[in-house]
């Protein structure tokens, strides 16, 4: 007798267990719509952007101290990094390629990952971290002070009077900082596998000549510009959108680091994706120089 | 002029029948997510008239203010500027319309990377207005107005008290001689003869019979001295149902024996009855209180 009554419980499975699976379903489905609504902001943020960027000369006086900011001051972290990052895939891949007798062909593997991938991704990642943060902290309390109501008030675009010259800043310099990222990344990658491992010097660079052609450097620096625009709308926005109190500053500048950089490894992936197909539709019988 | 907004702004110095309206707010509401901050709100200000705005803290004075320079988009309802309404222009329009507004910012919104010279002188470079040695005798001139020296200019807003610092924000909007000026809350945070100094400052600048003033004070001093007609909102979570959010608009000298308590008590700044109400509330607990009640019912 009591059989079909477990079973009855069980099937309907009870109110609690109903409102848990709505609740589920409605906070994926807010997070997913909130998802939706911010990149559509920040879309239309990025519009307006191009359309200031494409209608009007930037406002004079804002142009040099955004490129001394993003050029000059970043350039130390990058150049350290990158030296470091050559560094130690040289002595990752060591171990793995003497083992399978492959030393004489380290140049071409380090120096293709360095200038395909990891110098663009580097220097976009300090730039992120240093400059894009502290551009979302800026025009966070910019917000949350009302300079940007000021602004406003006094007839000037804070769109064109801020943004413009950061997205400006963001895109022409970061191919100059991929390349610096790129550069001692390879010095610091010839410096461990030629000097501290003792590999041959002429090998060395051979092969890496046979293996990266001008493409993948090509490829590279085209992404970074991808990625510096990215940082630039990305942090200006979450700036602009700040919350109010020092806690609504802090966590938009959190947030223009961790969404710009999501977004940077998402567009890479296309990026490689639409890059090879283009290899391949332009020289279909170009895989040949990895042979 | 529509004729309830003639009705509600109930202009007993009857200025509003004799000279074309600069601001008309036409019926506005102004709502954030569910709290509404402005409700209907009418209100007709003649060219030339100067307009103290007071009220209780939180009852949505600087959003008036914002509303009218287009700062904020009220929910509902419209601002008209000399026959124009603001919510209908496009960015140029709007820009050229703001060249003529002065906007003092309740924390004075200095911007924090530029010299105070700057900061004053923005609104001329901005409009390419003047240049060089101009512009900084501009500046000058703008910065002794309000009581500074001359070698502030080249101080960065962080080195300045706050007082000093209003008093730059009040130079910054005045430079290029507005004929709206809006000024929030200018006199708090300075001492008495400050206070005194800018009061005497608006007056001046209100000698001029195109400019229209619109002044936030919690100072009665300053409301008494410089008003031709003074405006008090109520907060609206704390009105009556069907009460309009104006409760008094009228000359400064009609304040004290105006028929309503809550003026009189407020511009005797007595505690009474509202401290009552308070400490009532303490026992009834939070329902008591309409947006608590709001957000917590649902
Ligand atoms: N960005 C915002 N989001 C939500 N609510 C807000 C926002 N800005 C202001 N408010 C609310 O609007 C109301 C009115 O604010 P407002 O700044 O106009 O007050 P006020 O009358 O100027 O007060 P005070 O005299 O203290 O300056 C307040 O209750 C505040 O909580
Ligand atoms: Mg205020």
């Amino acid at each position: 007798m009591s059989l079909p009554s477990t079973r009855n419980d069980s099937f309907h499975a009870g109110p609690g267990f109903q409102e848990a699976l709505y609740r589920w379903v409605s906070d994926w489905g807010e997070l997913v719509v909130d998802a939706m609504l911010t990149l559509g902001d920040m879309a239309i943020f990025a519009g307006k952007m191009f359309l200031w960027l494409f209608t009007a000369l930037p406002r004079k006086g804002t142009i040099l101290p955004n490129f001394y900011h993003v050029g000059v001051l970043s350039l130390p972290v990058v150049a350290l990094t990158g030296t470091f990052i050559g560094m130690v895939l040289a002595n990752q891949s060591y171990t793995q390629f003497r083992d399978l007798g492959l030393e004489s062909r380290m140049g071409g593997v380090i120096n293709y990952s360095l200038v395909r991938e990891l110098g663009p991704v580097l220097a976009a990642t300090m730039l992120a971290g240093r400059v894009g943060s502290a551009m979302a902290a800026v025009l966070g309390t910019m917000r949350v002070t009302e300079q940007i109501d000021a602004l406003i008030s006094m007839g000037a675009d804070p769109i064109h009077y801020l943004v413009v010259p950061r997205f400006l800043a963001c895109i022409l310099l970061i191919p100059a900082l991929t390349i610096m990222a790129d550069f001692m990344g390879i010095v610091g990658g010839y410096f461990y596998a030629v000097v501290m491992l003792g590999l041959d010097h002429y090998q060395y660079l051979n092969n890496s000549r046979n293996f990266v052609s001008g493409w993948d450097f090509f490829a590279g620096i085209f992404k970074s510009f991808f990625f510096g625009g990215i940082i630039a709308v990305v942090s200006c926005y979450r700036g602009f959108n700040c919350q109010a109190g020092a806690e609504g500053v802090g966590r938009a500048a959190t947030a223009a680091f961790v969404f710009s950089f999501v977004l940077i490894l998402g567009i890479d992936l296309m990026l490689n994706i639409f890059l090879e197909s283009v290899f391949r539709t332009f020289w279909p019988h170009g895989g040949s120089k990895l042979i | 002029m529509s004729a309830d907004a003639a009705q509600n702004s109930m202009d007993p110095t009857g200025l509003a029948n004799q000279v074309r309206p600069r601001i008309e707010l036409r019926d506005m509401t102004l709502k954030f997510a569910k709290q509404t901050i402005l409700n209907h709100i009418n209100l007709t200000i003649p060219s030339g008239q100067t307009v103290v705005i007071i009220g209780e803290s939180g009852c949505g004075k600087t959003m008036l203010l914002k509303s009218i320079v287009g700062l904020v988009a009220p929910t509902s309802g419209q601002v008209i500027y000399d026959g124009q309404d603001i919510g209908r222009m496009n960015d140029v329009e709007m820009t050229g319309l703001r060249r003529k507004f002065g906007f003092v910012f309740q924390n004075a919104a200095l911007f924090d990377s530029m010299t105070i010279g700057s900061n004053v002188a923005f609104p001329l470079v901005q409009h390419n207005i003047a240049k060089g040695r101009q512009l900084e005798r501009m500046v000058s001139e703008r910065l002794a107005e309000v009581g500074l020296p001359e070698n502030v200019s080249f101080k960065r807003p962080a080195e300045l008290s706050g007082g000093m610092r209003k008093r730059v924000g009040i130079a910054r909007a005045l430079i290029l001689n507005p004929e709206l000026m809006l000024y929030d809350e200018p006199t708090t945070g300075l001492d008495p003869i400050m206070s005194d100094v800018i009061n005497e400052l608006m007056l001046r600048t209100r000698r001029d019979p195109s400019v229209t003033s619109l002044i936030i004070t919690h100072d009665m001093r300053t409301a008494r001295k410089v008003a031709d007609r003074v405006v008090m909102l109520y907060p609206f979570a704390r009105l009556k149902k069907g009460e309009n959010q104006i409760i008094y608009d009228g000359p400064p000298a009609g304040l004290d024996s105006s028929d309503d308590r809550r003026v009189r008590q407020f511009v005797e700044g007595e505690a009474g009855e509202r401290l009552m109400e308070l400490r009532r509330k303490e026992f009834d607990g939070f329902h008591e209180t309409p947006m608590l009640a709001d957000k917590y019912s649902s």
